[in-house]
């Protein structure tokens, strides 16, 4: 893969909550529009890992370079590489006191990135892209789980980001509104959106996946496209896993 | 009765006045003391945590009457030991200093409890969208933060404006000084107190009101 369409790259990425170790010696590169699927057990990492990757958790060594940016220099301004990655929340993480469309207006009008009538087209358009027109001066709390989720989406895309991070995004959902959540991502990745997502939903990694990287006890185990991973897994704790979830 | 509130009821009524304007006044000084310290304390910087801590234990752990004494008297003495000979605090200033402190110690812990009972996701979110740390505390957390803590702030309030009796002893001319006077004066202490607690009371329920209105509309739009 060419040097330049690298957008993430994690080298020997180490983090310690006091003296529990939860991620080991982390490596990766992602590129420019790859849909990167972490699975494992749960207490593997695949969380932690992806909150260092907007610093929300602060590495314990190693690097991690973003758009070219070493997030984990002191000196690096965090925020300003955090407005080009959005970020979706298992518990969705709605502003319950602002309506709908303020949650997503938000952002780009503090940080001036748009003027508030710009921010305002932009939030209507995403609403109707995610099928949530109606919904844009309801508080969260009138909102069921799926539409609360596709709120969250459309509140990270209003930064026009170029990653986007789904922390279990479909986990504290009730099952029949996983699809219409998952049916957004897809048509993400569709677009070409750079995408890293702990999940728990084997046949959307299958599907949507261009990698599944499997993870245990802060390691790597296992990495590579979904039909070999799924198919024909080299790893013992991978295919534990998997007769376990599948 | 009456004819306490026909002689002294205007001189009542201005005392009154008096009490409202110090609670007034140490109440405006205490949110902006209690927000900093809260502040100080929520963050993770060690210093910051130091003196926040250190500033509430140590208001908190002297008596109001004390803290009135220590700066009408106390404070002048010692900054003329310093050299400095004409300065002086009036009455309402060393008891808004002392109110302001005591208060500013309560609603620092009532903030900081406020802040702490919002959930850590609203803090993550906000940051993820690139917002600063003071941009998402002002513009996501506290605004939560300030429903939770409606109600203890108006408990705060009502006890601060109580505690305003207690700068009599440093000859503020406020409705329990005029008490104070007025049975000394006359003699009749049952009824003078009877109509000082009652201006107190009405006072203060008709406050309890007013916030319990301000408590239903700030509540609009939640579950």
């Amino acid at each position: 893969m060419a040097e330049h369409d690298i957008i993430i790259s994690v080298k020997n990425l180490k983090k310690n909550f006091g003296h529990l170790e939860v991620l080991k010696d982390m490596s990766m590169d992602i590129r420019k529009g790859e849909v990167v699927v972490l699975l494992g057990p749960s207490g593997s990492g695949k969380s932690t890992f992806l909150r260092c990757l907007n610093h929300l958790e602060a590495a314990t060594s190693g690097t991690i370079m973003v758009d070219g940016q070493n997030i984990t220099d002191r000196h690096t301004d965090i925020n300003k590489v955090r407005e080009n990655i959005g970020m979706v929340f298992q518990h969705f993480n709605l502003f319950p006191h602002k309506t709908v469309i303020q949650n997503i207006m938000m952002a780009p009008v503090e940080l001036k990135i748009l003027s508030k009538a710009d921010a305002q087209a932009k939030a209507l358009s995403l609403l109707q892209r995610v099928g949530l027109s109606d919904k844009a001066d309801a508080f969260p709390s009138q909102l069921s789980g799926g539409q609360k989720q596709r709120v969250a989406i459309a509140r990270a895309l209003a930064m026009n980001p170029d990653i986007m991070l789904f922390d279990e995004p479909t986990s504290a959902l009730d099952p029949e509104m996983v699809g219409e959540v998952l049916a957004v991502m897809k048509e993400l990745a569709a677009e070409g959106m750079t995408m890293v997502i702990v999940t728990h939903e084997i046949g959307f990694a299958r599907e949507v996946a261009d990698r599944v990287v499997f993870m245990d006890a802060g390691y790597i185990v296992e990495s590579g496209a979904p039909k070999d991973v799924f198919n024909h897994p080299k790893e013992p704790r991978t295919i534990d896993f998997l007769n376990k979830v599948l | 009765m009456i004819q306490i509130m026909q002689t002294y009821g205007s001189m009542l009524v201005q005392a009154l006045g008096k009490t409202l304007l110090l609670t007034l006044l140490s109440l405006s000084f205490a949110m902006i003391i209690g927000l900093v310290f809260s502040l100080m304390n929520v963050g993770k910087n060690r210093v910051f945590n130091f003196f926040g801590t250190a500033y509430v234990d140590g208001v908190r752990g002297v008596p109001l009457i004390v803290l009135a004494y220590f700066i009408y008297f106390g404070v002048p003495t010692g900054i003329k030991m310093m050299g400095i000979q004409d300065f002086r605090l009036s009455a309402l200033q060393a008891g808004t200093i002392a109110l302001a402190m005591n208060c500013g110690a309560y609603m620092a812990e009532i903030i900081r409890a406020g802040i702490e009972s919002i959930d850590k996701g609203q803090m993550e979110a906000s940051r993820s969208l690139g917002l600063s740390y003071v941009k998402s505390m002002r513009l996501v957390v506290l605004p939560q933060a300030f429903r939770v803590m409606i109600p203890s702030i108006i408990n705060q309030f009502i006890i601060t404006l109580k505690d305003t009796s207690i700068l009599s002893v440093i000859g503020f001319p406020e409705l329990t000084n005029m008490g104070k006077t007025i049975s000394g004066n006359t003699f009749k202490s049952l009824q003078t107190w009877a109509i000082v607690g009652i201006m107190y009371m009405i006072v203060i329920v008709a406050l309890s009101k007013m916030a319990k209105r301000v408590e239903r509309r700030v509540n609009i739009g939640r579950a």
